[in-house]
Parts: structure tokens; C-alpha cells; sequence
């Protein structure tokens, strides 16, 4: 690790300000961040804390569904979400280990888009909304593919807010040495239609199972998906799992998140 | 009733105390007064010729205070291999240098040329990456696939040797033609080839060494992560530095678990003392986990052909193998017994089978070096019989459990000498297998699979019965065999003035209980409380020249060795018994921590016996040293064999290939046991690496030599979730003829007999799924593997 600065601003106008900086960089649970540096892979120079600012931490219900600071860590939505979004809960629950759940943050996952991670895909299955310090942005226009997303340089995010479908599951195949998700699988029923979100599976990051939706849609079962395949064309194939192997976990596992659905 | 003191007692592993409360001292706990810190350069590519390393570029860093290359050990000996294998043609095996720091070209990812020393951590860690930087390498193509090395002459790990093999060896030649007869003749012969899959050994603590220099004396100080003290010192002064054995002392102090990988001298030693000496101060050196995984001696790691000869109710004929042994890039201290007589020895397994026939070729590639790991050898050949012989089963419809029983030797047969070299002294194969049954509730499996089955599960059994060989030894017939050392052991037992006792053995504890064991049996022998007895090791300082901890040996070997120690002791009690009873020395008897005169009342307990030694103010100093302490080495008479039968119950998902293993049975044998409970802990250990084998662990290089599989998010660990509670038994006991303690060895046999019975299981739940065009999965049964098997 190389040395750097440490601010830990109170207020989100602060944290802006600190961010201005040269060299500056947001650090939340430092889970993923921290790794990387002690392998000096990168070296910000000033690390801008978003940890201390009250109004990125917490869980509540508002207008549009159910608010999560971006500094909450998974721990905190494990516990808070559950009677609000089971599912939801649920994943967080599920995150890395306790200390990985008690340090790292629903922001920073959010803002890393690991292809592997968890969140990315209950966003995009709830259809939630992304808030920045700037701005608003729908879970469509906020994953742009492997960890890259709509975030600009010197933006942060504040909050996400998930719209609570009516049922949904979140089901989880670990990657057996690294545990995070070697393909999992979120579903959600909304009055509307059903969103399925993949994460895990496609090298283009975290993405929808549209034919999926239309089927599920129509009939919410297990059953309605047999006859689908899906494509591996664009999956991931490395140690852990070739394509294929991908695109069948796809389809298994939003089987069986349609069964395990509340 | 189960003892609770002394031989037998499940006595509390006394050494957690500090462990688990943080107060164990470790190399790298160590601080010293003016220390500097050793950073390595390690090469990033597999294979490439040094051109240059500027050195200018570093040395007028901050802090930087010097740097070493290959160029500083050019003229010191290399590390060398401590068994010499002939090839089946006579002609003795290549035995490439293997020097402090790589010389001329880079041989594996990891492999370090050069060495920073800095006032701090950090500085040299800049300078090391500065000095990486400022390091021209030409790369070469990258030699990593085994069989594509042996038949590529144009592309050398080393340029003396044109094939890329060390030895090509056949055990035993005499028996090949009359192998390759039964084997023409048999009615069924049954081939498999898989592979053994190398390993990392992943110790929790790193290596780590600091050397010291005292200019006065000219002395050296060596504190480092090892298995053996003894055998370090030992190959460092008299095949790498050159420094007289008296002037180097080795300590090991606590070590968080070596599994084999410690057992060997590594480069990083001899650089801290170099580096102590040139700068007159101590210099440490602490692996980050990314170069344990590139640099640590790795396991395993053969590519097998086994054939297996039968008749069609399954009685075993004959075996045969080819197996391709990968040592990397350097031979490692015990890497070329590993493959060969850790391994084709065994290749009989528990069964009556007239004739075998191992061949190994043994190949250098661009990869860590490879040597012993937890079984070394053993569970590379156990897998590949256990698995042909679940084969067998399934080609000819026989049942496994049966045919087992039919081929196992029968306790009549010991002492019983097996094609393959050894002498088995005694076992009972019969009774693990019936225990085993019996526990695993073979009987009931039907219905559990059944209730799998309404989860959605498929449910396989398989078994394993093994055998294996420990406490390596005689020395005189492992001579024969090309051992450059002795394999004995040696223990010091002082008795204190005051009656307490310290041991100092040769054994070497990192993880294992020696601390608690070995005063349970002083106690038992001496009839005194075991909290008065301590035992001394790891410091060459302070103990005898003894050989240290792998191949489960500690117990057979320096246990006896303790053993014979004490029968001194309490020999030359008599004769101070019998002085101060005034009797005669036939007349005393001793029992229960007292001598005395047979048929009378008249006694001296021992602590009157060790007092008058020490203060023998009323002693027969005419005939008899003041003093009590006796040192005894011990060579064995033979190997000593465990034995068991593991059944293990798998689930498998078909929709994604996991496999759960949901139950473990063992019923082992390890002749007399000194204490149950960390008997128990071995094997449980020793099946969880052996689950991690069969289902988890992979050590991956790309076809350009990266490490795939170099940190915890890809090389896949067991947890505690990845294992079922184990159901142990060692009840089932034929003590060892041959050793004063009766004991066998427990510390490798988990992870020996482990990973076939969990494949077997697999392939069984497979078949019994319908997917019967499944033979064979390669360890690790990965999800993707299990699901690409049922796919293909
Ligand atoms: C052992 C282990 C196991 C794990 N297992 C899983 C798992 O199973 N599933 C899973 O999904 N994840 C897993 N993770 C990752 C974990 O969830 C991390 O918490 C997450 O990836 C990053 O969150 P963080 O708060 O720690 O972010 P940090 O490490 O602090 O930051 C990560 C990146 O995001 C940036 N950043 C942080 N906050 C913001 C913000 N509010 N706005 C904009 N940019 C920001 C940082 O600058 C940095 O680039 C695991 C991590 C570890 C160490």
C-alpha cells in the first residue's frame, strides 16, 4: 500500500468538496478498495470517507419504495430490509462473510459493478433507482457492462431506492473459492410484469432475461421457463464455469428463484 | 472406561491455550534490535533468460541498503535433492542446480533473482518493484504441460537436460515382464487414466526467516518456519553456504501448520543469513500469501495410467502403471522419493496381488517446485487403485464391499511381503472394513437416497479401503534406496533435580500435540503427573540431531525414541534405588513412580531418586555418573502401516453439478493410540484436506505458466460448511510389532484415503441418477466439472 490522505466529511456538500480534489477517491466499506491498494494496484491520493455522512446511512420506507444509503452496509439492510423486501434482505444476508457484511456497503457495490456481485442484480430486477449527488438514474441507463457504470468522475452515489415487487427471490450459486456469485439470479413480480436480472453470467456485466420476463409473466411457475434456453454466446468461461455451463445456471437458478419466491 | 491421565487419556491439547489466546510466538512475532527487511524480486514469467538487472536504479533509494542477485551465490552450492533415484536404465537422475537466487535464466512464476534489503518493510518493497522494473528479462516459451515437455527436446526448463525428464523410474524392473505376462493373460484388464491434481499447500502462517550474525563468535542464528531444524541446518551448511554445522543455530519456534511444505529448505534462508552477515545486522523476510502460493513446494500433481488385471468375479491379477510426476522447475528437498518410494511401494495397496509393476517419469516444468504434501505419495496411489478397483466393480457388476473383503489380505498372512517391496507386519483389513460398514449404516443407505431423491438429490456411496506406509525408515534400507540421510530420530530426557522433566526430541510440533502427547506417555512410563514433564523442540540449540515432523513419523519414531530414553532413566533409578535401599539392583523393582525392593515395604519415589542424583550425598559415585539424563536415537525396524475403510455419502444437483458430501465414515487403524481425541482431530483434518482435494482445490497455470489459481478468490479452500460431521472410529487396533510403543501414524492418513472414496461416491450417485455414461470426473468434481460430465 502507498500512503495517502484520509477525510471523513460529515455532510454530502463536504464530501463533493473533498472530492475535487486531486487524485481524490470515495472509499465506503473499503472491502473492495482496500484489497487493491495493499496489492498496489491502485493508489489514490487522498481517500474521501463517505462513511460519516448521516443521511447516506440507513434503510426506510419513502415515496417510491424503500430508501437505502449507499454507506449502509450489508448487515444493516440484512437486518432492516427483511420486512420490507425479503428478498432483498435475503442477498445481503448473503454477502462474503460478517466482516465483509459489517464493512462493505450497498454503495459501493453499486458503484464497483463487479460482474459477480449481488446487488447489481437486485437492482436491476426491481427496477430501482440509482441517486447521485447529482442526479437520479434509472437501473436501465446505470449498468453500462463489466464494472462500468453511468457514474461520471467526482459523482458519488447517495441512496438507491427499490420499488418492492410483490414477490421476488434471489438465488445464489457461490463460486466455490471466492463465493461470490458464479451466476445468481433475481426475480421479482411486480403488478406489472416480472423482472429477471442475471448477474455472474454475461461478460457485458449484470443484464435482464427478457424472454424469461415474457413467460413468467404470463404465468408465474417453474414450469413456464422449461422450454427456454438461454443463449451462451455472451457468457463468461473461465476456471470456475464455461459458458455454457453459465447459461444453464441461468435458467436453474431463475427456476428455482421462481419457486422460492415470496 | 476411558483413562483421563497418562497412555490412552483424551488429555487437553495444553499448547492451545496459547494459541488460541494470541500468545503463540511466531517467526515474524519476532523483533529484533536493528533489523532490516528482505523484500524478494520474484520473476513474473515462466521462463526467460536474465539479460540485466541494473542494481544502480535501487541502491540510492530510501532506505535501500543492499541488493543481492544470483551473481552473490554463483559460487555457493545449490539446494539439493536428499534421495537419489536411479532410472530404469541405471543411469543416476538430473540434478539441475538449484540456486539461492535464479542465475542466468528464471525458471517458474515466483522464482526469485534477487533479494532487496531496506531499513523498512515498505522501502524495500518499493525498491523490489523499482528493481523488477528495471530487470530485463528475454522471455522463453513456457514449458507446463508434463507429457508435452517429455516429448519437446527443443524447449529445456534447464539446457543440460534435452528431455525435460529426471528419471524415468521402474519399481520393481525385475517384476515387468511377468506384470505385462499376467496382465496378457488375465481375463479382464481394466484401464483408467486420471489425474492427481497438484495442490497448494497453504499453511495458515507463511513462510518466514530471520537470519542474525555475531561477529564476535562468527556465529550464525537461523529462526524459520520449519518442520525440521535439524535437516536445515543441516543442508545449509554442508550443501549450500558451506558454514560449519557449529556455527549455525536453527530455531523454529511455534509454526502455524507446514503440511510437508516446510519440511524443505528454501532459498529465502540462506539469503537472511548471507544478507546478516554483509550487513552486520538481522534481516527478516515474511511471505505476503501470494508468493506462499507461488513459491511454497507444492503436492501432488501426476498424471496416471493404471491398468488392473481380474478375473471376472474381481480377484485382482496384477496392476500396472505409467504415472507422470511433475517436480517443476528445481527438485525440491524430498522430491524425488515422493513419487517413487512414497508411492510405487504402496501401489499393491491392502490387497493379495501377485504382480505389479510401477513406472514414473519424473518431469521438470515451469512451475513451482512440487514435493510432499500431507500423504506424500501415498494418497496419489491410493487414489489410483481405489478408483480402478471401484472400476473394476462397475465394469463387472460386482459389488465393492464384496469384492474388497474377497481381495484383502487376512490377518494370517502377516508378516506379509508385497511385490512392491515392504513388509506389512500386521493389520486387520477385515475388521476397519466391518466397523466401517457398520458405522457409515451401509445398510440403510436405500432409504437415504431415497429422501434424496424427494429433495431433488441424487445420493452416492463409495468407499475406499487403504493402506499406507509411515515413520520412513530403517535408515540402512532407505540407504539402499538412495536416501542421503538417516531417518531415525533421537530424544533427550532430563530429569531436574526437583523431579520434573524436560525432553528434548527431535521432533518438531506445528499444529500436531507433540506438547501434550508426549508427557502423557513420560507420565504414564514414570507414574508421575504429566504437568511436571515439558517438552523441548526446535531449537538445534537445545536438542539432539533429530530429523523433525512429516510422514507421520513423530510418534513411531521420535516417540520411541523418547521411550527408550526413559527405559534408560528408569534403568539407571534402579541402580541409585538399589544404593540407597541397600538391595541388590535385581531386587528393584519400579512401578508407579516408585522404586522398590521386591517383596518389601522399603521404597524411594522417583523425585527422591532424581534428588539424590543431583545432590548424591549418600550415591555410589564409584560406579555410577551423578546425574539423570539419558539420551536414546532410535532407528525402526521397518515402516509402519495404518490402514482403514472410509465410506462417504455424496449428494450431487443435478441442475448445477454441486456435490455436497454429507457423511464421512472412517474406521482406521493406527495400532495403539496415546491420545483419542487428537487422534481424532488428525483425521478430521486429514479428511478435510482430502475433501478439498476431491471437490475443491485446483492448481491452475495457463499455458504461458501465469498462476491461475493464485489467491483465495480462485484457489477454492475447504470451510467448514464444505465438510459433514465425521463419524471416527479406531477401535479396530493391531498394534505395530515393531516399535516399543505399538503406534502407527495418524497424522496423513485422512487425506490418504479421503479422495477416492469421495469420487467413488460421486461416480455412484451419477450412475445410480441414470447418468451411466459417466466413468470418470478428474479431482476436483467441481460443479462445472460434475455438470459438463453429465452433459457431455
Ligand atoms: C471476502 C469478500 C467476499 C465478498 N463476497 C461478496 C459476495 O458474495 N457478493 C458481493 O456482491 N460482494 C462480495 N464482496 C464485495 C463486498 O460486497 C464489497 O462490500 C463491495 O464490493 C464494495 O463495497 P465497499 O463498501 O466495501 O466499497 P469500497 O471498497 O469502499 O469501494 C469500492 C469502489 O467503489 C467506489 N465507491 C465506494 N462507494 C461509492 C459511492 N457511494 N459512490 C461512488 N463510488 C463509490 C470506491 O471508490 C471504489 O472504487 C466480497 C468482498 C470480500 C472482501
Amino acid at each position: 500500500m502507498h500512503n495517502f490522505e484520509f477525510v471523513k466529511p460529515a455532510t454530502i456538500a463536504d464530501a463533493v468538496a473533498a472530492l475535487a480534489a486531486e487524485g481524490a477517491q470515495p472509499l465506503s466499506g473499503g472491502q473492495t478498495l482496500l484489497p487493491t491498494m495493499k496489492q498496489r494496484l491502485a493508489a489514490p491520493e487522498v481517500l474521501v470517507s463517505l462513511t460519516g455522512i448521516a443521511e447516506m446511512q440507513g434503510v426506510c420506507m419513502g415515496e417510491g419504495g424503500l430508501h437505502i444509503g449507499a454507506a449502509t452496509p450489508h448487515a444493516v439492510v440484512a437486518a432492516e430490509a427483511a420486512a420490507h423486501y425479503p428478498a432483498l434482505a435475503a442477498l445481503a444476508g448473503g454477502i462474503g462473510d460478517p466482516a465483509v457484511r459489517n464493512r462493505g456497503t450497498i454503495g459501493g457495490s453499486v458503484a464497483n459493478n463487479d460482474p459477480a456481485a449481488c446487488y447489481p442484480a437486485a437492482v436491476l430486477a426491481s427496477g430501482a433507482t440509482v441517486v447521485t449527488n447529482t442526479r437520479r438514474i434509472a437501473a436501465e441507463d446505470y449498468f453500462q457492462g463489466m464494472f462500468t457504470t453511468a457514474l461520471e468522475e467526482g459523482e458519488f452515489i447517495t441512496q438507491v431506492i427499490f420499488p418492492i415487487p410483490q414477490r421476488g427471490a434471489y438465488v445464489k450459486f457461490n463460486q466455490p473459492a471466492s463465493r461470490f456469485a458464479l451466476t445468481a439470479v433475481f426475480v421479482a413480480q411486480f403488478a406489472d410484469g416480472v423482472r429477471v436480472a442475471a448477474t455472474g453470467a454475461s461478460n457485458n456485466g449484470v443484464f435482464r432475461w427478457e424472454e424469461a420476463e415474457e413467460a413468467l409473466s404470463a404465468e408465474f411457475s417453474a414450469g413456464a421457463i422449461a422450454g427456454l434456453t438461454v443463449s451462451s454466446d455472451d457468457m463468461i468461461s473461465d476456471l470456475h464455469g464455461s459458458a455454457a455451463y453459465r447459461a444453464n445456471l441461468v435458467k436453474v437458478l431463475t427456476g428455482r428463484a421462481v419457486t422460492a419466491a415470496r | 472406561m476411558p483413562k483421563d491421565t497418562g497412555i490412552g487419556a483424551s488429555t487437553k491439547r495444553r499448547e492451545d491455550v496459547r494459541f488460541l489466546t494470541g500468545r503463540g510466538v511466531y517467526t515474524d512475532d519476532l523483533s529484533l534490535f536493528g533489523q532490516a527487511h528482505a523484500v524478494m524480486v520474484r520473476s513474473t514469467v515462466a521462463h526467460g533468460r536474465i539479460v540485466s538487472i541494473d542494481t544502480s536504479a535501487v541502491e540510492s533509494m530510501p532506505g535501500v541498503l543492499a541488493v543481492f542477485t544470483g551473481e552473490d551465490f554463483k559460487d555457493v552450492g545449490g539446494n539439493p535433492a536428499g534421495w537419489l533415484i536411479n532410472s530404469r536404465d541405471g543411469t543416476p537422475m538430473r540434478e539441475p542446480k538449484r540456486p539461492v537466487l535464479a542465475h542466468g535464466k528464471v525458471r517458474h512464476v515466483g522464482d526469485a533473482y534477487a533479494a532487496v534489503i531496506a531499513e523498512s518493510y515498505a522501502q524495500a518493497k518499493d525498491a523490489a518493484q523499482v528493481l523488477s522494473d528495471a530487470t530485463v528479462i528475454e522471455e522463453l516459451p513456457a514449458i507446463v504441460d508434463m507429457k508435452a515437455a517429455a516429448a519437446d527436446a527443443s524447449n529445456r526448463v534447464h539446457d543440460e537436460i534435452p528431455d525435460n525428464i529426471c528419471f524415468d523410474w521402474g519399481w520393481i524392473e525385475d517384476n515387468r515382464a511377468a506384470v505385462d505376462a499376467a496382465m496378457k493373460a488375465a481375463p479382464h484388464v481394466i484401464t483408467l487414466e486420471l489425474t492427481n491434481n497438484r495442490l497448494v499447500p497453504n499453511a495458515m502462517e507463511p513462510r518466514a526467516s530471520i537470519g542474525e550474525y555475531f561477529p564476535g563468535t562468527g556465529d550464525y542464528k537461523l529462526t524459520t518456519t520449519s518442520q525440521n531444524p535439524h535437516l536445515t541446518r543441516l543442508l545449509i551448511c554442508a550443501f549450500v553456504m558451506g558454514i560449519p554445522e557449529n556455527k549455525l543455530q536453527v530455531v523454529a519456534p511455534d509454526v502455524g501448520g507446514g503440511f510437508g511444505s516446510k519440511i524443505y529448505h528454501y532459498g529465502e534462508e540462506a539469503l537472511v543469513l548471507a544478507a546478516a552477515k554483509r550487513l552486520g545486522r538481522p534481516v527478516r523476510w515474511t511471505a505476503e500469501r501470494t508468493e506462499s502460493f507461488l513459491s511454497d513446494a507444492h503436492g501432488r500433481d501426476h498424471v496416471t495410467k493404471i491398468e488392473l488385471g481380474c478375473t471376472a468375479q474381481g480377484d485382482i491379477l496384477a496392476i500396472r502403471t505409467e504415472t507422470y510426476a511433475n517436480v517443476g522447475a528445481y527438485l525440491s528437498n524430498f522430491s524425488t522419493a515422493t513419487p517413487t518410494f512414497l508411492h510405487g511401494t504402496l501401489m499393491a495397496g491392502p490387497y493379495k496381488v501377485p504382480h505389479v509393476y510401477v513406472n514414473v517419469k519424473t518431469v521438470f516444468t515451469n512451475t513451482a517446485p512440487v514435493d510432499a504434501y500431507r500423504g506424500a505419495g501415498r494418497p496419489e496411489a491410493t487414489y489410483s487403485i481405489e478408483r480402478v478397483v471401484d472400476k473394476m466393480c462397475r465394469e463387472l457388476g460386482l459389488d465393492p464391499f464384496e469384492v474388497r473383503r474377497r481381495n484383502l489380505l487376512t490377518p494370517d498372512q502377516f508378516p506379509y511381503t508385497t511385490p512392491v517391496g515392504l513388509v506389512y507386519d500386521t493389520g486387520n483389513y477385515q475388521a476397519t472394513l466391518d466397523k466401517a460398514v457398520e458405522l457409515a449404516d451401509v445398510a440403510g443407505f436405500e432409504a437415504r437416497r431415497a429422501e434424496s431423491a424427494a429433495r431433488g438429490k441424487l445420493r452416492g456411496m463409495g468407499l475406499s479401503t487403504w493402506i499406507e506406509a509411515c515413520g520412513i525408515a530403517p535408515s540402512h534400507l532407505v540407504g539402499v534406496l538412495g536416501a542421503r540421510v538417516g531417518l531415525y530420530d533421537a530424544a533427550t530426557v532430563r530429569v531436574n533435580a526437583t523431579g520434573t522433566i524436560s525432553v528434548m526430541t527431535g521432533a518438531h510440533s506445528h499444529g500436531q500435540g507433540h506438547e501434550t502427547v508426549f508427557p502423557q506417555i513420560v507420565a504414564e512410563k514414570l507414574g508421575i503427573d504429566a504437568s511436571s514433564v515439558e517438552i523441548v523442540h526446535g531449537d538445534t540449540a537445545k536438542i539432539p540431531f533429530g530429523m523433525g515432523s512429516y510422514g507421520s513419523r513423530s510418534l513411531a519414531v521420535a516417540g520411541s525414541a523418547m521411550d527408550r530414553a526413559i527405559d534408560k532413566i528408569i534403568a539407571k533409578g534402579k541402580k541409585i534405588a538399589a544404593h540407597m535401599l541397600e538391595a541388590a539392583e535385581g531386587d528393584i523393582t519400579f512401578a508407579d513412580g516408585k522404586f522398590s525392593v521386591a517383596g518389601t515395604d522399603k521404597a524411594k519415589t522417583f523425585g527422591e531418586i532424581a534428588f539424590s542424583a543431583y545432590v548424591p550425598h549418600n550415591y555410589p559415585l564409584e560406579t555410577l555418573e551423578p546425574g539423570l539424563e539419558e539420551t536414546a536415537f532410535y532407528d525402526p525396524a521397518n515402516f509402519t502401516y495404518p490402514a482403514g475403510a472410509y465410506i462417504c455419502e455424496v449428494e450431487v444437483d443435478e441442475g448445477t453439478g454441486k456435490v455436497d458430501v454429507v457423511a464421512f465414515t472412517c474406521a482406521d487403524d493406527f495400532g495403539n493410540v496415546m491420545n483419542p481425541m487428537i487422534v481424532e482431530g488428525q483425521v478430521h483434518g486429514g479428511v478435510g484436506q482430502g475433501i478439498g482435494q476431491a471437490v475443491l482445490e485446483s492448481t491452475t497455470y495457463d499455458d504461458t505458466g501465469q498462476l491461475l489459481t493464485g489467491s483465495y478468490m480462485d484457489y477454492a479452500m475447504p470451510r467448514a460448511d464444505d465438510v459433514p460431521f465425521y463419524t471416527v472410529d479406531h477401535s479396530c487396533s493391531t498394534p505395530c510389532t515393531h516399535n516399543p510403543l505399538g503406534v502407527k501414524g495418524c497424522g496423513e492418513a485422512g487425506a490418504i484415503g479421503s479422495p477416492p472414496a469421495v469420487v467413488n461416491a460421486v461416480i455412484d450417485a451419477l450412475q445410480r441418477g441414470g447418468h451411466t455414461h459417466v466413468k470418470h470426473i478428474d479431482m476436483p468434481v467441481s460443479p462445472n466439472r460434475v455438470w459438463q460430465a453429465m452433459n457431455a
